[in-house]
């Protein structure tokens, strides 16, 4: 099956992810041990018994092996700050993220695929013109730019959503969805874009392939031609982007989630990163990078079962 | 379908009948007159090869026949009639009643012309569904029955497969099998066995011939290889630079060739009692620049018998015996054209300048 | 692995697609497409001459932002705070009363420094890698792309947060940073750059003709592999100065009082009721100047582009 053909090669990634996140944090410069104790308290003793204590001063292979297997059991080990385990932190704002990252992509997609069929439909028109450059336009427009004009438009002027705050879903679900609105918006514009522009392009070549000629002479609708026939064979590069674009929407989640204070994981890392809370950050970074490499696994597996093609082990025109 | 009309008018109106059809496009390089002025002429029953270089327009004028074409940057004039109904009229949204239904189209390349994501048992089911209203079981017999006479072995177990999974020669058995579903009147194969191997090409044409015998269909076999309409066509028209040169009965046009391009095209057909080491002629030179073409012969170029009338004058299509006709000023197997040649060898060139060697001239004279 | 595709300094893939010049086959529009007969000079046209002018001025901005004849971008002046536009300076005043156009041109110092070094940083480093691999081929290569494939499997963001958080905060470090991380998308580039170049007639006669492989890299290879890959840069400097923005907003690039554009947002937010100009200015000039990035770029990368395909 493709899912098994493809298994070793992710689990080759994940394991250089960890590896990479794990150098990272631990060849930079700064004593963890200084960070934990505070200057005051930073006795060479003191230093020496927390570097003993946490494994600091063994070989670098031997920490990661320890690092690793504690993380496979879920355990990362706790903050120095608030010595809450970080896996709980995790645990506990992963769903936030989660939530306005998926509603990002469901509304950039939602409104990205008819408006890029309708541009490649028209290509050349001025509906075309229309729609491709301002989509250019919005290309250039960061997410926060949108977050902070959209909290002017919908909290500021009209009153209509939540400016700050979140509310989670079980306690009341429509207030939960109210509060991850504009965050979700403000990360859907740029995605919107992306995809728009991706589709159009994707899409005018399929509609020029003779199977659409062949269709047409079936008497099929344009319509029908449209959605039945050009949309799935047009969808790959957009499926693969928007894997790939998981990872601006996460790095964009950063930003997010601090602009509507949300408790998501964006925000824990960049707090975690300002009191270079060690733990705290090789924990969500690798919790983010291997769910980042784990999304796009699975879009390489739907990928298969878009396209026949590959699941029937035939060579893809993939690189 | 059609608002009412004489019966009686019916039987003897052609099938198809198109009428000094000009089919132009505005592209950044000038106006590419791809089709000019082509009028031709299917009966029930019948078949119309049409013949070609690869530029020559061919592909155009199918699709313009079919009304396929973008309408923008695409000039098109001149009327075709489909029984009595003028299609260059029509909108898709009426074509689409006609598309599949009475007309019906095969492409060249069945590798590109199925839809690569989608199950072969749907993408034939598809116009069934439109045209003739069948759904589930009743469609997927069909198709199995489809897919039985065009050849196919195992055809319950295609229904479920990707194009992907099928041969060319099989893929281009399902393309005709979609193409025939709804019992089209008038079938145009654009190149159809082009892309196909050797042994699979003759089998192809063979299945296409019983199919429109046993459907009284008509048909038209769009090939640059006149070996391909050879045995097959009733008709044969000739196409160069986006214009019929010559047109004749298949027999006729074989025993009487009238247009030295008809002539080249002929003696590029490999014919296996030839020994083995004979040349094979092929026409020297590249077709013309449809941009823009100038006075005179588009062939005049590259053709033997080219005379200074032939790079003033462009000829028109001349009738020279019952049904035949071609367009040149000094046709091959006539005085004129015999006379044009012995003073283009005794030159040693062409009225267009061509440089005319011996030893295709006398190729040339002896086939004449 | 499916080798996602860069994040960093890599523009929006979107951003990437040629304008395609087509008539969707099934339209049945008779809206005539831009008198196509006209309409394919090989010119720039209007926007990418204002864009490249735009530019220009931020430049210029960014060099002579000592010499220019604005107020000092640091001076508070409470009583004139939150001025319009022509009420106190030419762009209005801050929630300090600080002149906006004067912290815009000093602005455009960090942005444009940041920018111009991380691209050339990787540019150099991620064009020789490219080129290397994609000329040599073999084990340099595939070590090289697996490298660069892993450490494109991070969200550049946070990869970028992280490194920052433990090695620090000025101008350099930032520039320096950003740089290196932007390497493995130019190496991404100039590989596949190379790699359609070398298999160009001329390339691939002259080193049939036994021509030294250094030779062929400097005459034949680099020269066609630098204007697609500078091409690309100008839209992955459009990305820098978002990031940059970005890092500002977030508290991590230059420290205050320095003006930078993404910092003069962030403390706009504060006065979006009373006075969104304060946002609204930085903002356009942020944008525009990404726009003109891309605009460039997009254009100039059409017409430099040996890739048939993409990455
Ligand atoms: N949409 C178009 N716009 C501009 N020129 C076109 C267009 N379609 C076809 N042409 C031009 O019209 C001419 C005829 O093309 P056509 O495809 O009909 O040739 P053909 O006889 O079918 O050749 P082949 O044997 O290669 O299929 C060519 O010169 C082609 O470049
Ligand atoms: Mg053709």
């Amino acid at each position: 099956m493709y899912v098994l053909r493809r298994l070793p090669s992710l689990l080759a990634t994940l394991f250089a992810v960890s590896l990479l996140t794990f150098l990272m944090t631990s060849l930079l410069p700064g004593d963890p041990a200084l960070q934990i104790l505070g200057a005051e308290n930073a006795t060479p003793e003191a230093i020496a018994a927390v570097r003993a204590d946490l494994g600091l001063d063994d070989p670098l292979p031997v920490r990661y092996l320890h690092w690793i297997g504690d993380a496979l059991t879920g355990d990362f080990g706790r903050s120095y700050r608030t010595n809450e385990p970080v896996s709980e932190a995790i645990i506990d704002r992963l769903p936030v993220t989660a939530e306005i990252g998926i509603l990002a992509i469901i509304i950039a997609l939602l409104v990205a695929i008819p408006v890029g069929m309708l541009s490649a439909y028209r290509a050349g028109t001025r509906t075309d013109k229309l729609i491709s450059s301002t989509s250019f336009g919005l290309l250039a427009v960061p997410n926060f730019m949108v977050a902070i004009f959209l909290i002017l438009i919908f909290a500021v002027w009209l009153g209509v959503l939540p400016a700050t705050g979140w509310v989670n879903f079980t306690d009341n679900p429509v207030q939960n969805l109210r509060s991850a609105l504009l965050p979700a918006l403000s990360l859907a514009i740029a995605e919107m874009a992306v995809y728009t522009r991706l589709l159009r392009t994707d899409m005018i070549g399929t509609l020029q392939q003779d199977f659409v000629t062949m269709a047409r002479v079936k008497g099929v609708s344009n319509r029908r031609i449209l959605f039945r026939h050009a949309l799935r064979p047009s969808s790959f590069s957009l499926m693969t982007v928007a894997g790939v674009q998981v990872g601006a929407i996460i790095g964009g989640s950063v930003v997010i989630e601090t602009l509507f204070a949300l408790p998501g994981v964006g925000r824990l890392l960049l707090e975690a990163v300002l009191v270079r809370d060690l733990l705290m950050v090789q924990g969500v970074a690798l919790v983010i990078a291997v769910s980042y490499v784990v999304v796009n696994f699975t879009v390489d597996i739907l990928y298969s079962y878009l396209d026949p093609r590959i699941s029937h082990g035939r060579s893809a025109a993939r690189v | 379908m059609t608002t009412a009309r004489p019966l009686d008018g019916r039987g003897n109106e052609p099938l198809l009948e198109v009428d000094d059809l000009r089919t132009y496009f505005d592209t950044p390089r000038g106006v590419v007159k791809a089709v000019d002025g082509v009028s031709l002429r299917v009966d029930r029953g019948k078949t119309l090869g049409i013949v070609g270089e690869s530029g020559s327009g061919k592909t155009v004028l199918s699709r313009s026949i079919m009304n396929l074409l973008p309408k923008n940057n695409t000039i098109r004039e001149g009327s075709v009639r489909f029984e009595g109904r003028e299609l260059t009229t029509m909108k898709n949204k009426e074509m689409r009643t006609i598309w599949g239904a009475e007309m019906a189209m095969i492409l060249q390349d069945p590798m590109t012309s199925l839809n690569p994501v989608t199950k072969i048992g749907d993408q034939i089911t598809e116009s069934l569904g439109i045209h003739l209203g069948e759904k589930g079981k009743v469609a997927k017999a069909h198709a199995v029955d489809l897919l039985k006479s065009v050849g196919i072995p195992a055809a319950e177990r295609r229904l479920g497969e990707y194009p992907h999974q099928l041969s060319g020669g099989m893929r281009q058995r399902v393309t005709i099998a979609i193409a025939l579903a709804c019992g089209p009147k008038l079938l145009v194969a654009d190149e159809p066995t082009t892309a196909l191997d050797v042994t699979v090409q003759r089998q192809i044409l063979d299945l296409l011939e019983t199919q429109q015998h046993e459907r009284n269909m008509g048909l038209i076999i769009i090939t640059h290889d006149l070996g391909v309409v050879a045995g097959r066509a009733d008709e044969i028209a000739v196409m160069y630079a986006g214009r019929i040169v010559e047109r004749a009965p298949t027999r006729e046009l074989f025993a009487r060739t009238r247009m030295p391009y008809t002539e080249g095209l002929l003696k590029s057909i490999p014919r296996l009692h030839q020994p083995s080491h004979t040349r094979l002629a092929a026409i020297p030179g590249r077709p013309p620049d449809l941009v823009d073409p100038g006075p005179g012969c588009p062939f005049a170029p590259r053709c033997n018998y080219a005379q200074d009338k032939c790079l003033t004058e462009t000829p028109v299509l001349a009738p020279h015996a019952a049904g035949h006709e071609a367009a040149c000023h000094f046709p091959v197997g006539t005085t004129a054209g015999q006379d044009a040649l012995a003073r283009n060898l005794a030159a040693g060139r062409t009225a267009a300048g061509t440089p005319l060697d011996s030893s295709t001239a006398i190729a040339t004279a002896g086939a004449a | 692995m499916s080798t996602p595709v860069p994040n960093l300094g890599a523009p929006h893939p979107g951003a990437t697609s040629e304008l395609a010049v087509s008539d969707g086959l099934i339209a049945e529009t008779t809206e005539v497409a831009a008198a196509p007969g006209k309409k394919k000079k090989r010119g720039y046209g209007l926007t990418f001459w204002m864009a490249t002018v735009w530019l220009v001025v931020v430049l210029i901005c960014a060099v002579f932002a000592n010499l220019l004849p604005v107020r000092d971008p640091l001076t508070p002046d409470v009583i004139n705070k939150l001025a319009l536009p022509g009420e106190a300076g030419l762009l209005g005043t801050d929630g300090l009363g600080r002149d906006t156009l004067a912290r815009l041109v000093h602005g455009a110092r960090v942005s444009v420094t940041i920018s111009v070094t991380a691209v050339a940083i990787g540019m150099v480093v991620g064009g020789f890698l490219g080129i290397i691999s994609g000329f040599f081929r073999g084990k340099t290569e595939t070590i090289l792309m697996t490298i660069i494939n892993i450490i494109l499997a991070f969200p550049a963001l946070v990869l970028l947060l992280v490194l920052l958080a433990f090695v620090g905060r000025s101008l350099v470090v930032i520039s320096l940073i950003v740089g290196f991380l932007s390497i493995p998308i130019y190496t991404r580039v100039a590989r596949a750059t190379t790699l359609a170049v070398a298999e160009r007639e001329f390339v691939r006669a002259s080193r049939t003709m036994g021509a030294k492989n250094s030779r062929v890299l400097a005459r034949e290879i680099l020269p066609n592999v630098v204007l697609p890959v500078a091409a690309f840069g100008l839209v992955a400097m459009g990305v820098v100065i978002v990031l940059e923005g970005t890092l500002a907003f977030l508290g991590l690039s230059v420290q205050q009082p320095a003006p930078t554009w993404g910092g003069m947002i962030f403390d706009g937010k504060r006065y979006l009721n009373e006075a969104p100009h304060v946002v609204l200015i930085p903002s356009i000039a942020m944008f525009l100047t990404v726009l003109s990035l891309n605009l460039v770029g997009d254009a100039l990368r059409t017409r430099f582009d040996v890739r048939g395909s993409n990455l």
